[in-house]
């Protein structure tokens, strides 16, 4: 890479940490773990972002970064952690394919991206336009992790790393989406992994268990539960679970709705 | 003004909603919230009749005539919506299945969820598009799991999952479409993705880009459209959520993602100058109407039965905009229109019936029109309308669409008539039982509201029969807008 500035080899350094960090959690069964690489990629992201900032000087980018800093690197990552604590699922199944096997998909799928990337770094004039392969693959990969899983924790870690991936894409294609947008996706996001947390509690509620088999009872055809509306169907709970949710993640262990069975 | 109140009014309602949702009177403190956007909606359209095209707060919203008409029916459905959620929803709470906080979490919901369809349909930006098609996703999740069964948990899962990481793939459309533009419109950022500018300059965009930003495109609304193979997630969110949020999904929804898929179609045709996205939709389309009519034989629970009806329909809608040209576009718009019209009223009565039976299953509900001769008629006259028998609108715009498919795409005319045939006899001989013959059903403690119901059937008739005159040019001018070929 002689000739190449300094930042520049340093983004794309960076770049090359998001994609080994998506084959880590490809391979990852252990959902702490997992937490923990998607934190890692959002800094890394955070990383990059504010390389880029300095060197083109776009100060809107300097806002993006904050925003990762505060939701990819701090908030996000928390919130999964505590989730994880309240709902002790601390290790994922055996995945579908075995990880050698997922591998292996996880290669071609890279190779798939470079492919698909290809026309458009050849049209980008952004110093970054290599990274647009990356971004691809990151979000492919994040694909097949969401494929390859069965609890209900680690597809939400592949749906956020996709996320990561687009983010990181619209950078190194564009300098990132106008702002607006931006903050609209961010809100999104946040909203999103808020609804999954009351949702994870009314899963276990339901099946005592995050394991997303559990899910798989509703068919193109012959819907298997008979007859779901009925008048004298009880309800364990009074309380609706989105409210012991709540409590839930403020830590109030006396009404944590896992307490109650 | 009027737009600024279209709305402010149901963000604002969520809020209250969000506080008094549980008090004795929030069901018609949502009525009026839905009667006030309705209002908004109506004021708006006279102004964007009288004046033309409006473009508000910096460009970042815009009013033409394609999305004006999609403004008021969405606004429409959802005062109907309200109007039947009241009783409804009462019966319910009366039937232990909702709690006071799931009833307040349901009316707040229900406002967001028309605030952010209603800024997907008005905003200029695409990038806002997908923000507000992604909120509309998580504002509905919970509504579907608000009685908390198994079934409803999987439904809410199977949406979520389905609907984000479709969702995904058209936010990196949305990407790719702005790294296209940017070359042409400046680096600025600030109009790249606007729409009018994007369709100002259309045929100078990059072609390999945006057809590459197309396949995501539709691959990622096409999943809030239901367009077979990626609709799994339809059924289950229409059955197993509480029937109002049933008809708003089916009616309303489903229409906003269309309109993005067709939003994103102008742009890319006008650059690729090729058939390609006019034949995606048309194969994404087939392929719908037909899968969907065949498994409409499958399903025993009622509200599942129709939500397969939707994926049909939504199937010849693409397909009709994928045809193009202004006859094509024109039955699409109508389509479009009836179809939402209808299948919302058909949910009114569904959700009704299904309380009377006390079962959404259709072998227990048996013999309304013993009972309750409005709700089995209502029924009937909706799946009749959904038919696409003569009197009603359906009728006029599938006529539309499959003498333009005889005339431009031949090979597909016996494709489709056979898959209507098919829904044809599926649905016909479900409901008829369900109407007619020995009753099960049992009287309900609050008055069920058939007013919605009838008020839209009546509007289908009356689209059936005549389009008033302002009406068809407005889908004309929008068709022209579209267009295509």
């Amino acid at each position: 890479m002689a000739g190449t500035p300094f930042d520049l080899q340093l983004l794309n350094f960076c770049a090359a940490l998001l994609l080994l960090l998506s084959f880590a959690m490809l391979a990852q069964r252990r959902i702490v773990t997992l937490v923990n690489l998607l934190a890692i990629q959002g800094a890394v992201l955070l990383v990059a972002t504010l390389l880029l900032a300095w060197r083109t000087g776009e100060h809107h980018l300097y806002l993006s970064a904050a925003l990762t800093l505060a939701l990819k690197v701090v908030f996000l990552p928390w919130i999964l952690h505590r989730l994880i604590r309240r709902l002790q699922v601390y290790w994922d199944t055996e995945p579908l394919l075995n990880i050698s096997g997922t591998m292996l998909i996880g290669l071609l799928v890279v190779v798939f991206a470079f492919g698909l990337a290809q026309p458009i770094s050849a049209l980008a004039s952004t110093a970054t336009r290599n990274a647009i392969g990356i971004a691809v693959a990151v979000i492919l990969l994040s694909f097949v992790t969401m494929i390859t899983r069965r609890k209900a924790m680690s597809q939400v870690v592949g749906f956020l790393s996709m996320e990561n991936g687009l983010f990181f894409g619209a950078m190194s294609a564009t300098y990132g989406m106008p702002m607006i947008v931006e903050f609209g996706v961010a809100l999104d996001v946040l909203v999103a992994v808020l609804v999954l947390g009351i949702f994870f509690f009314q899963i276990r509620e339901q099946f005592d268990s995050l394991d997303l088999h559990h899910l798989e009872s509703l068919k193109e055809s012959q819907p298997l539960y008979e007859a779901h509306y009925s008048v004298n169907e009880t309800h364990s709970l009074d309380r609706s679970s989105l409210e012991g949710a709540t409590h839930a993640l403020q830590g109030d262990p006396a009404r944590d709705p896992l307490d109650r069975r | 003004m009027e737009f600024l109140l279209l709305l402010s009014t149901p963000l604002f309602g969520a809020l209250a909603l969000g506080v008094f949702g549980a008090r004795r009177w929030a069901p018609e403190l949502n009525v009026v919230i839905s009667l006030i956007t309705f209002l908004a909606a109506c004021a708006l359209t006279a102004r964007v009749v009288s004046e033309g095209p409006l473009v508000v707060a910096h460009e970042q919203f815009f009013i033409d005539p394609f999305n004006v008409f999609l403004v008021t029916l969405t606004a429409f459905v959802g005062l109907s919506t309200s109007l039947f959620s009241r009783p409804y929803m009462r019966v319910e709470m009366d039937h232990g299945r909702v709690s006071a906080p799931r009833l307040r979490l349901y009316h707040s919901m229900y406002q967001l969820f028309m605030t952010t369809m209603l800024i997907a349909l008005t905003t200029n930006n695409m990038g806002l598009v997908w923000v507000a098609m992604e909120a509309a996703t998580l504002s509905t999740v919970l509504l579907v799991t608000l009685y908390r069964t198994p079934a409803s948990l999987e439904a809410g899962w199977k949406y979520f999952i389905l609907c984000g990481v479709g969702i995904a793939q058209a936010l990196f459309g949305t990407i790719l479409l702005y790294f296209a533009a940017e070359k042409v419109l400046g680096a600025e950022g600030v109009t790249a993705l606007l729409w009018t500018h994007l369709n100002a300059v259309k045929g100078q965009l990059e072609p390999t880009v945006l057809g590459l930003a197309f396949v995501f495109l539709l691959v990622g609304y096409g999943t809030k459209v239901g367009l077979a193979p990626l609709h799994n997630w339809l059924p289950d969110a229409h059955a197993e959520g509480p029937t109002p949020i049933s008809a708003v999904l089916s009616g309303l929804l489903l229409n906003v993602a269309i309109y993005a898929v067709v939003r994103c179609k102008v742009l890319v045709e006008g650059s690729l100058h090729s058939q390609l996205p006019s034949q995606m939709l048309m194969s994404f389309g087939l392929l719908s109407v037909v899968l969907a009519s065949f498994l409409l034989w499958r399903q025993r629970d009622i509200k599942r039965l129709f939500a397969y009806s939707s994926i049909e329909h939504m199937g010849i809608i693409t397909f009709a905009f994928g045809m193009g040209g202004p006859v094509a576009n024109f039955a699409a718009l109508l389509h479009m229109t009836v179809h939402s019209l209808t299948k919302s009223a058909i949910f009114f009565a569904v959700g009704h019936a299904a309380q009377k039976a006390g079962s959404q299953l259709m072998e227990n509900i048996r013999g309304l029109i013993t009972l309750s001769p409005t709700i089995g008629w209502g029924l009937m006259m909706g799946s009749l309308a959904i038919l696409g028998m003569p009197p009603f609108g359906v009728f006029a715009s599938e006529f539309l669409i499959l003498t333009t498919a005889m005339r431009e795409q031949p090979w597909a005319t016996p494709i489709l008539l056979t898959a209507l045939g098919v829904a044809f006899a599926a649905i016909f001989g479900r409901v008829q039982p369900m109407v007619f013959g020995e009753t099960t059903a049992k009287r309900l403690p609050h008055p069920p509201a058939l007013l919605p119901v009838f008020a839209h059937l009546a509007l289908v008739l009356m689209l059936g029969i005549y389009v008033p005159p302002y009406l068809a040019d407005w889908y004309r001018a929008a068709a022209r807008l579209i267009g295509g070929q």
